[in-house]
């Protein structure tokens, strides 16, 4: 991060936390970072589906981003912020446990998931990035979105 | 002058006058003789005309231009509207149209108005036989101005007197001719501009062609006034020039025909009044430019009713008012937790406010469908005289609200549906006279609300849908094998003309029959999340009848609320809701149900089927019941509290979440919280 230049090579990140994991995703379909707000619950909806929030007068679908992932619930903290993502036109919030920095890696050193498969389901990822000595888990918002493959309805 | 900035602006307006042309012309068709009509076709031309010589679009104003000329001469009486004129001045509102068009999508494609030009100064020359009756009036008329125009006028005894009594008091009475540049494109305000000029120097007693004549534009390119002043010649001249777009002005004193003794002595008493004729002047002279005025002010009211607004506006602002909507609920919050009685009474102030305010934004994207369907009446002359079949088309309930989005993209499957019905439904008209039908065909469109959808329907009384030939063509086609059209109802089978590539008519017509409407239609209106049915009977007609949900519509609905969660309920499936006691239920293999006069309803627990833990149901002896009717059929919904009725616009949950099982949508609360619609449909399983 020393230099501020962009070149083609490299991505800029939107860095997460989930427990004690780093994750990034792509800013360029981060639209906004939110405090956690009122939820309402979807009956009959996929279990990852935390529920729907009012966004400035639009309904926006809310996904708990730890389940989806497997991951151990957590209360909710003073952290805690909803990410707002755009893939392919759907808008959609993920609970993250806080945003921590927006930061620059070079494309290179990122390694395909196959190589490093981890607890996690490896389908949700697009790779692993190496930052000096952090590892950020950068996430595949086209496969949490279920997209591509059907929504199952409960 | 920036065009680009109008650019805008005059396609929609253009596009707004060419639809009133559209069906002003219509009204002119059955009514040619209304002067009304006349006249607002008159203006939409006008304004046409002049809209896109403001902006450069010689060819448009080329053409309106002489359509006035023609709607002129029917405005005076001099022509009679008849087919033929209709037909061509349908032909250049048609031409009008595309040169809008190819404005709007910047391509260069050369359109020929020459033919149209041609045949409208034919018109106007009276030339079309249908024409010739008028024939004589009109040229007298035309020579006269043509005589009028460059020689100096005749004033006539009054006229004299006028000048003469002006003489005396030491005025001069000069003759003015203006030329005005050639290709000057606001003749009309050109020459407002010289007689207003003219008159701060001084009295204006005679303009040739008149002042009407001039404000609309009934003159070549000179005029002349004569005008009774203490200025002198190089003053007027000069004061004419300083106006733009004028050739050449020529003063002239005025010599008045010599003055017998008589008429002297006539002019002697009339000194004692010039005043008095100079003002009856001055009045018929400020009374065309009033009504000219007050014209243009009608033209400015009605306009004035609306305002456009950009969609992406509206988008935003309603995301505001959301905004707004949210932080106030944090204010009541901040009230309630410290306490504080003043904020509290101030908030609930402001919580109606904002919901009105948000209420006020949701409905402004609401649009009737009469803007779709006024298109129509056009399409459907065009096609009965094109398929020479009579028809008469009757359209209902054009002030249903729909969404903006929905409007927009509904006006092709109506297109696709009345084709259809005027192409294959209604029969021509000697073979409706042997049925012993009327010979004129009835096409109906038809919107209102239903429960909580749109119904639009397009209904024919022509020869129905024969469902043997249906299947006997699906079989042919290959879509269904023989047995599967056996064993088809009649009415499922008229419902094969949904599939894709599927057209009955055995030869393609230019109208319909290529097999790719009804397809289209339903896909299209499919997307927009409604549905399409049709129902037939042979020789008395056929209904299409388009569901459309009320994504983004406003309705009524019950709120409702299941352990934490507000749920909304249609308004238009409730019947009643009524309170009763756990004894009031009764089983029927395993069923609950309850008896309400007389009825069995089965009784739905909201809580259960929509599979959220139900905190107080179990023990309460009272329970609230919300009766809804699901097609023919009831059934009773138990919630844990009614909330209260209220206004709610439709939202979408997103692709994400479409599809969800007794979930129609979602909403937000005056309070910013999001409540879900249910669908009562899905209730019962």
């Amino acid at each position: 991060m020393s230099e501020l230049t962009y070149s083609g090579n490299e991505i800029q990140l939107v860095v997460f936390k989930l427990g004690r994991e780093e994750y990034g995703v792509t800013i360029l379909q981060v639209q906004e970072i939110k405090r956690i707000t009122e939820i309402t619950r979807v009956p009959h909806s996929p279990d990852y589906i935390k529920g729907v929030m009012n966004l400035r007068g639009s309904v926006l679908p809310v996904i708990d981003l730890k389940k989806r992932l497997n991951l151990p619930p957590e209360e909710y903290t003073d952290d805690t912020r909803i990410i707002i993502i755009k893939v392919e036109d759907i808008n959609v919030g993920m609970i993250v446990d806080a945003v921590s920095e927006v930061t620059t890696i070079d494309q290179n050193n990122i390694e395909p998931p196959q190589t490093v498969v981890g607890g996690i389901a490896a389908d949700y990822l697009s790779g692993i990035g190496k930052l000096e000595n952090r590892l950020l888990i950068l996430l595949n918002a086209d496969a949490i979105l279920g997209i591509g493959q059907e929504v199952k309805a409960s | 002058m920036d065009i680009n900035q109008y650019m805008g602006m005059f396609l929609e307006e253009s596009r707004e006058h060419l639809q009133a042309l559209n069906s002003c012309l219509l009204d002119l068709e059955n009514d040619p003789g209304n002067l009304t009509v006349l006249d607002e076709i008159f203006r939409s031309a006008h304004t046409i005309k002049g809209m896109s010589a403001t902006m450069g679009f010689t060819t448009i104003a080329e053409l309106t231009h002489e359509m006035e000329n023609v709607l002129d001469l029917l405005r005076k009486g001099t022509l009679r509207a008849n087919d033929d004129i209709t037909d061509i001045l349908f032909k250049c509102v048609d031409t009008l149209e595309q040169l809008v068009e190819s404005v709007a999508s910047n391509s260069d494609t050369a359109i020929e108005i020459k033919p149209l030009i041609a045949k409208l100064t034919a018109i106007a020359k009276g030339e079309l036989p249908s024409v010739a009756e008028q024939h004589s009036a009109q040229t007298a008329t035309t020579q006269e101005t043509e005589a009028s125009s460059g020689e100096p006028s005749d004033l006539d005894d009054m006229e004299i007197n006028v000048v003469a009594a002006a003489r005396k008091q030491g005025l001069e009475c000069y003759e003015v001719q203006v030329s005005l540049r050639l290709g000057c494109l606001l003749k009309s305000a050109r020459a407002y501009m010289v007689m207003n000029a003219l008159e701060e120097l001084g009295e204006v007693i005679k303009s040739v062609p008149t002042v009407e004549e001039l404000e609309k534009e009934n003159f070549d390119n000179t005029f002349q006034v004569s005008i009774v002043t203490s200025a002198d010649a190089e003053n007027i001249e000069a004061a004419v020039l300083s106006i733009s777009e004028i050739e050449k002005v020529d003063v002239v004193p005025v010599i008045i025909p010599e003055i017998t003794e008589k008429s002297a002595a006539v002019a002697d008493i009339q000194a004692e009044k010039p005043i008095v004729s100079n003002l009856d002047n001055k009045v018929a002279i400020d009374k065309p430019a009033k009504q000219a005025a007050s014209e243009h002010n009608d033209k400015k009211h009605k306009s004035g009713q609306s305002v456009r607004v950009d969609i992406d506006k509206l988008d935003s602002l309603l995301n505001l008012v959301g905004e707004l909507v949210i932080n106030k609920t944090r204010l009541e919050q901040i009230g309630l937790t410290h306490r504080l009685a003043d904020l509290i009474e101030t908030m609930e102030q402001m919580d109606r406010v904002t919901t009105d305010l948000q209420a006020v934004v949701m409905k402004v994207r609401m649009v009737p469908v009469g803007q779709v369907f006024n298109r129509f009446p056009r399409m459907v002359r065009d096609l009965s005289r094109e398929l020479n079949k009579e028809i008469n088309l009757i359209i209902q309930g054009e002030e249903t609200e729909l969404d903006r989005t929905v409007i927009d993209e509904i006006g092709d499957p109506l297109v696709h549906l009345l084709r259809n019905s005027i192409d294959h439904g209604i029969e021509h008209p000697a073979e409706r006279q042997a049925k012993g039908k009327n010979p004129v065909g009835e096409v109906r469109l038809i919107a209102r609300h239903e429960g909580n959808n749109v119904i639009i329907m397009v209904e024919d009384d022509g020869k129905g849908i024969n469902a043997d030939i249906i299947k006997q063509k699906a079989v042919d086609k290959g879509m269904i094998t023989q047995a599967e059209a056996d064993k088809l109802e009649p009415a499922e089978a008229v419902r094969l003309v949904f599939l894709a590539g599927f057209s009955t008519a055995d030869t393609v017509t230019d109208v319909s029959g290529r097999g790719v409407g009804m397809d289209a239609v339903k896909t299209k209106i499919e997307e927009l999340g409604g549905m399409v049915d049709v129902e037939t009977k042979i020789d008395e007609g056929s209904r299409f009848k388009i569901r459309l949900p009320l994504t983004l519509a406003i309705i009524q609905a019950l709120l409702v609320k299941v352990s934490e969660e507000i749920y909304a309920i249609p308004l238009g499936s409730i019947d009643s809701t009524i309170n009763i006691t756990s004894q009031d239920i009764k089983t029927i293999q395993n069923q609950e149900a309850i008896l309400l006069r007389g009825q069995i309803i089965p009784i739905v627990r909201l809580a259960k089927v929509l599979n959220v833990s139900n905190t107080c149901q179990q023990n309460q002896e009272e329970l609230f019941v919300v009766i809804v009717h699901i097609g023919e059929n009831r059934a009773g919904i138990i919630v844990d509290t009614l909330i209260g009725q209220q206004e709610i616009v439709i939202k979408s949950m997103g692709k994400l979440l479409a599809g969800i099982k007794a979930i129609a949508g979602a909403t937000i609360l005056g309070n910013g919280q999001v409540a879900l619609i249910l669908d009562v449909g899905a209730l019962k399983q």
